[in-house]
C-alpha cells in the first residue's frame, strides 16, 4: 500500500495521497484465490485526474479543481459556513445529538477498525479506517470552529484540498455502522461520515450525480429515479402482470390506486426495470394469499427509494412525505414496503419523527407480511422445488438498524430444505454490509465501479463463497444467493459479473419472493429461471 | 497555609459536580433528533438475543411493547464493570484499559467507604473506628483503595507504552492524551508511594482528611512528612477529579446517552403522542442551508420546505 495518511498530509501534496495495491489484498477463497488472476482495476484516466479534486485511486463526488484562489477561498468558507449551521438546533435538530457526542468522546483506540469491511479488504489502508475521516473532522470542529488548543484536540489544517478531499472521503464508507456496534464508547463514524455528506449537499450544493441530480431530484420531479412516468411505471407492470401469468400459470393483476385498500405496497422501482420477476412474485403472493393491497401511481409513490437517507436530510423530508401523503390519499391502513432496505429504514424508522396528525400512517416491512403468509399457511409451500444450495444476504438497514432479523429466516425456513440452506459468517446483525450501500450500488461513474468491487464488495463475495464451499464450484451446480433488498441485490450481481462468478462457480442471486414463488404449489416450476442477466 | 488542602479539595470536588452537572443539562436539553437506533437494543425482551426488535411483530403499533428493564442492567452493569465491548473487540487494549478503569472504580469505592466511616463515627460519638465493623470498613478502604492506585497506575502505564508502541494509536494522538495518562500514573504514583512508606497509617489519615471534610472541621493537619503526603495525595486527587470533566474523559456522560438517547432509542412516534406536538415545533424551526435546492431564505420552515420543495429540490 502507498498513502500519505497523516493528518499533516490531508491538506498538502498534489492529486491522490493514497493508492490500493492489489498485492496488499487477502486472496479469496477457491476458485477465486490467485490474485494475478483477479479481473483488472482499471485506473482513472488523465484526464480525470486533471479535472477533479483527488483523493485515492478513484472518484465519485466529481469536484472540479478550483481555477482561481477565490475559487479555493470559497470552497473552505461554505464549509465552514456549512459545519456552523450543522452546530445549530434550527437547522439540524434532525442528528444534532448524535453528532455532538460522536465529535466530542472519540477514546481515539482504534477499536472500530476492525469491524469495516473497507478498510479490512483494503490491506488495512490507513485511509479507510472508519476513525481516520471523523478525526478530521473533529480536529477542524476543534480548531476552526471552537477555537480550542491543538496540543489538546491535534492539528490540522484547512485548505480546499481538505475540504475537497473530506468530501469524497465521505463517500469512501458504506454507512453500514458495524463499526458503530463495536465502539465502546457509542461513536458513530457512519453518521460522522452523513455528516459530511449533508454540509456537501445542503450548503455546498455538492452531491454525486446519481444520488441528487438523477436521484433524489428525478424522483420528486417525474416520480421515480429511474425516470419512469407515472403512465410507463403503470405499463411497465402491465407487462409484468401479463408475463409473470404466462410464466406461473395463475391470472395475475396489480391493483392501482384502490381507495380504502388494507395495503399501499410500495416497490423499489428498480425491480421493476431490472427484476420485474421480483414485483411479479409479490403480485402472486399477496393476491393468492387474499391480501386488499394497491400500488400507487401518485408521484414518487411508486418508488420507495429515498436517496436523502444517505446525503440530505431536506431531500429525505421531502421524498417521506410524498409516500405518506399518497398513503394519505388512497385511506390505506398500512404502508408495506418491499424488497428494499434503505426505504424500509427511510419511511419506518427515520420518517418516524418527521410525521404527525393524519400523515402518521403504521408503516411495517414485507419481511412481516411474508412471514404471515407461511406462518399462517395461506399458501402451500413445496420445498423440494428449491433444491439447490441458499444462502441470505442480511441487508444492513433491514436487520443491523431495524432489528429485523427472524421474519426472513421464518419464510426460508419454510421454502427452502433445511439441509440446503446455510447462514453466512457473521449473519444477522453483525452482518457486513453487501458493498452497495449508501447508494454505492447506483454509482458507477469513472472507474468507481472498479473501486466499489475491488473494496467494499470484496467483503461480501468472500462471504458468499465461504457459504458455498463445501458445494462444487462450477456452473454444473447453481447456488442462490438470497437477498431482500434491491439495492443489496445491483451490487451483488455486478460483483458476481466482475468476477464472473456464475459461469465460473454457478453463483446466483435473486429476492425472497422469488424463491417462495418458486416453491409454490400450483405454479408452473421454475420461477427462478438460471438465465444471466 | 493549613486550609489550603481543605479548600482544594473542596473545590476540585465542587468543580466536578457543576463541570458534570452542566454536561448532563448540556446532553438533556439537546433537541429531540430522529431515530437512529442501532440493533441489538438491550431492552427488546424476547429478541434481544439475536438482535431483534418489535418491528418483527405484525401490526406492530397495535400490540404493547415490552420494554426489559432487566435486559438493558444485564447489558450495562457488566459493560460499565468489566467494559465488554472493548474485551470483545480490542482484547490487547482492554489488557490496560480494564485494570485502569476498574483501578478507578476502586477508588472511588474506597472514598465512599470513608464517608460511610465518617457517618457511623458521627454516630457512635467517635468510637465506631474501634468497634469490629469500624476495623472491617477500615481494612475495606485500605485494600479497595490500595487495589485501586496499583491497578490505576499499571492500567496507565500500560495505556501510554500502548500509545506510544502502536502506530495507529501514536497517530492519532494529541500530547494532552499522553499528558492526561501522565498526570494518572503521577497521582496514583505518588499515593501508592505515601502508602508503601506510611502503610496503614496513610490510609488512616485519608479517611480522617475526609472526615474532616465531612464535618467542616478544618483543623490542621500537621506539618509532618506522613501528614504532608496525606494533603499532598488528596489535593493532587481533587485536582484530577476537576480535571476529568474538562476533557473527552467525559465519556462517561456522553456514553450514557449514546446508549439511551441514541442507540437505544427506538421509542416509536404513534399517532395522537405527545412527542408529535415536538415534533411540529422543530418542524417550524427557519432553515438557513445555502445550497439552492433547499430554497431556504432563513424564514422558511423545515415544514414550508419538505412539502413546498424547491426550483432545484423539484416536489410537487
Ligand atoms: S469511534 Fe469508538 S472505537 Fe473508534 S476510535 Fe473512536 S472511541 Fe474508539
Ligand atoms: S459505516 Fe461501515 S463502511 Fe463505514 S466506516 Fe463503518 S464499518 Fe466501514
Amino acid at each position: 500500500m502507498s498513502c500519505s495518511c497523516s493528518f499533516g498530509d490531508f491538506s498538502e501534496g498534489e492529486g491522490s495521497i493514497a493508492q490500493i495495491k492489489p498485492e496488499d489484498q487477502k486472496p479469496l477463497p477457491p476458485p477465486f484465490d490467485d490474485l494475478d488472476e483477479e479481473p483488472f482495476f482499471e485506473q482513472l484516466s488523465e484526464e480525470a485526474r486533471n479535472k477533479y479534486a483527488l483523493l485515492d485511486d478513484t472518484i465519485v463526488v466529481k469536484i472540479p479543481v478550483p481555477a482561481t484562489e477565490e475559487e479555493e477561498e470559497r470552497l473552505v468558507n461554505q464549509f465552514l459556513s456549512g459545519f456552523r449551521k450543522l452546530l445549530t438546533a434550527e437547522n439540524n435538530w434532525t442528528f444534532l445529538e448524535p453528532l455532538m457526542i460522536s465529535l466530542e468522546h472519540c477514546a481515539k483506540c482504534q477499536t472500530c477498525s476492525d469491524a469495516c469491511h473497507i478498510f479490512e479488504e483494503s490491506g488495512r489502508h490507513p485511509l479507510y479506517r472508519p476513525s481516520y475521516r471523523s478525526e478530521i473532522l473533529r480536529r477542524i470542529y476543534f480548531k476552526y470552529i471552537k477555537t480550542g488548543s491543538t496540543w489538546v484536540h491535534g492539528d490540522i489544517d484547512l485548505n480546499w484540498k481538505t475540504v475537497t478531499r473530506l468530501i469524497e472521503l465521505s463517500y469512501r464508507c458504506n454507512l453500514c455502522r458495524r463499526c458503530a456496534q463495536t465502539c465502546p464508547i457509542g461513536v458513530d463514524n457512519a453518521l460522522l461520515a452523513r455528516e459530511i455528506r449533508k454540509i456537501a449537499s445542503q450548503e455546498m450544493g455538492i452531491a454525486p450525480k446519481e444520488l441528487h441530480e438523477v436521484g433524489s431530484v428525478l424522483q420528486l420531479k417525474v416520480g421515480s429515479s429511474t425516470g419512469m412516468t407515472a403512465l410507463v411505471v403503470k405499463d411497465n407492470v402491465e407487462f409484468i402482470d401479463e408475463d409473470t401469468t404466462e410464466r406461473t400459470g395463475i391470472e395475475v393483476e396489480t391493483p392501482w390506486d384502490k381507495e380504502g385498500a388494507d395495503i399501499l405496497l410500495i416497490h423499489n422501482a428498480g425491480e421493476i426495470m431490472a427484476w420485474p420477476e421480483n414485483p411479479g412474485a409479490f403480485a402472486l403472493l399477496f393476491n393468492a394469499a387474499g391480501l386488499s393491497w394497491t400500488l400507487s401511481s401518485d408521484l414518487a409513490a411508486y418508488d420507495g427509494i429515498n436517496y436523502g437517507v444517505w446525503y440530505d436530510d431536506i431531500q429525505f423530508a421531502r421524498t417521506a412525505l410524498k409516500h405518506l401523503e399518497a398513503a394519505k390519499r388512497l385511506k390505506v391502513k398500512k404502508i408495506v414496503v418491499g424488497e428494499c432496505g434503505h426505504a424500509h429504514k427511510a419511511i419506518t424508522v427515520i420518517a418516524d419523527k418527521i410525521v404527525t396528525g393524519d400523515l402518521n400512517i403504521p408503516r411495517e416491512s414485507s419481511m412481516n407480511i411474508l412471514r404471515d403468509i407461511v406462518r399462517e399457511g395461506r399458501i402451500k409451500f413445496d420445498k423440494s422445488r428449491n433444491d439447490f444450495p441458499v444462502t441470505l444476504h442480511d441487508p444492513c438497514n433491514l436487520v443491523r438498524l431495524m432489528g429485523i432479523v427472524a421474519p426472513q429466516r421464518e419464510v426460508i425456513k419454510a421454502v427452502v430444505p433445511e439441509e440446503r440452506f446455510r447462514e453466512m459468517a457473521p449473519h444477522g446483525v453483525d452482518n457486513y454490509c453487501c458493498g452497495g450501500g449508501s447508494g454505492f450500488a447506483i454509482m458507477s461513474g469513472l472507474n468507481f465501479e472498479h473501486w466499489r468491487h475491488r473494496l467494499p464488495g470484496r467483503r461480501k463475495f468472500r462471504q458468499i463463497l465461504e457459504a458455498f464451499q463445501d458445494e462444487p464450484m462450477d456452473i454444473e451446480h447453481p447456488k442462490y444467493v438470497c437477498a431482500p433488498c434491491s439495492n443489496c441485490k445491483g451490487q451483488i450481481r455486478d460483483i458476481i459479473r466482475y468476477y464472473d462468478a456464475w459461469e465460473t462457480a454457478g453463483i446466483y442471486y435473486g429476492g425472497l419472493v422469488e424463491l417462495m414463488v418458486n416453491a409454490m404449489e400450483g405454479v408452473e416450476p421454475n420461477y427462478i429461471d438460471w438465465e444471466w442477466r | 497555609m493549613e486550609m489550603v488542602p481543605y479548600l482544594v479539595a473542596y473545590a476540585g470536588l465542587g468543580v466536578f459536580i457543576v463541570a458534570v452537572v452542566m454536561r448532563i443539562v448540556m446532553w438533556v436539553r439537546m433537541p429531540m433528533h430522529v431515530r437512529w437506533e442501532l440493533y441489538p437494543v438491550a431492552h427488546e425482551a424476547k429478541k434481544a438475543s439475536y438482535g431483534g426488535s418489535y418491528l418483527e411483530e405484525s401490526e406492530w403499533w397495535t400490540k404493547p411493547r415490552e420494554v426489559s428493564l432487566v435486559g438493558e442492567l444485564k447489558v450495562m452493569v457488566p459493560e460499565i464493570l468489566f467494559l465488554v465491548a472493548l474485551r470483545e473487540h480490542n482484547r490487547k487494549l482492554w489488557l490496560h484499559s480494564f485494570p485502569f478503569h476498574f483501578g478507578l472504580y476502586l477508588i472511588t469505592g474506597s472514598t465512599a467507604l470513608m464517608v460511610l466511616q465518617g457517618i457511623l463515627s458521627l454516630s457512635s460519638g467517635g468510637a465506631e473506628g474501634e468497634s469490629a465493623l469500624g476495623s472491617f470498613l477500615f481494612y475495606a478502604i485500605m485494600v479497595s483503595g490500595g487495589m485501586g492506585l496499583i491497578l490505576g497506575l499499571v492500567g496507565s502505564l500500560g495505556l501510554i507504552r500502548r500509545r506510544l508502541k502502536v502506530p495507529e494509536l501514536r497517530d492519532f494522538s494529541a500530547p494532552a492524551d499522553y499528558f492526561n495518562l501522565i498526570l494518572f500514573v503521577g497521582v496514583f504514583g505518588f499515593s501508592l508511594l505515601a502508602f508503601a512508606a506510611f502503610g496503614a497509617s496513610f490510609f488512616k489519615g485519608v479517611t480522617a482528611f475526609v472526615a474532616n471534610l465531612m464535618f467542616l472541621n478544618l483543623t490542621p493537619f500537621g506539618a509532618g512528612i506522613p501528614a504532608l503526603s496525606v494533603t499532598t495525595s488528596v489535593v493532587l486527587m481533587s485536582a484530577l477529579l476537576a480535571y476529568i470533566p474538562m476533557t473527552h474523559m467525559s465519556h462517561f456522560i456522553g456514553k450514557y446517552f449514546a446508549f439511551h438517547s441514541i442507540r437505544w432509542n427506538d421509542e416509536p412516534n404513534l399517532p395522537g403522542s405527545d412527542e408529535e406536538k415536538t415534533i411540529q415545533k422543530a418542524l417550524s424551526q427557519p432553515v438557513s442551508w445555502a445550497a439552492p435546492h433547499i430554497g431556504a431564505d432563513g424564514k422558511k420552515s423545515w415544514a414550508d420546505l419538505a412539502t413546498e420543495g424547491s426550483d432545484e429540490g423539484e416536489t410537487k
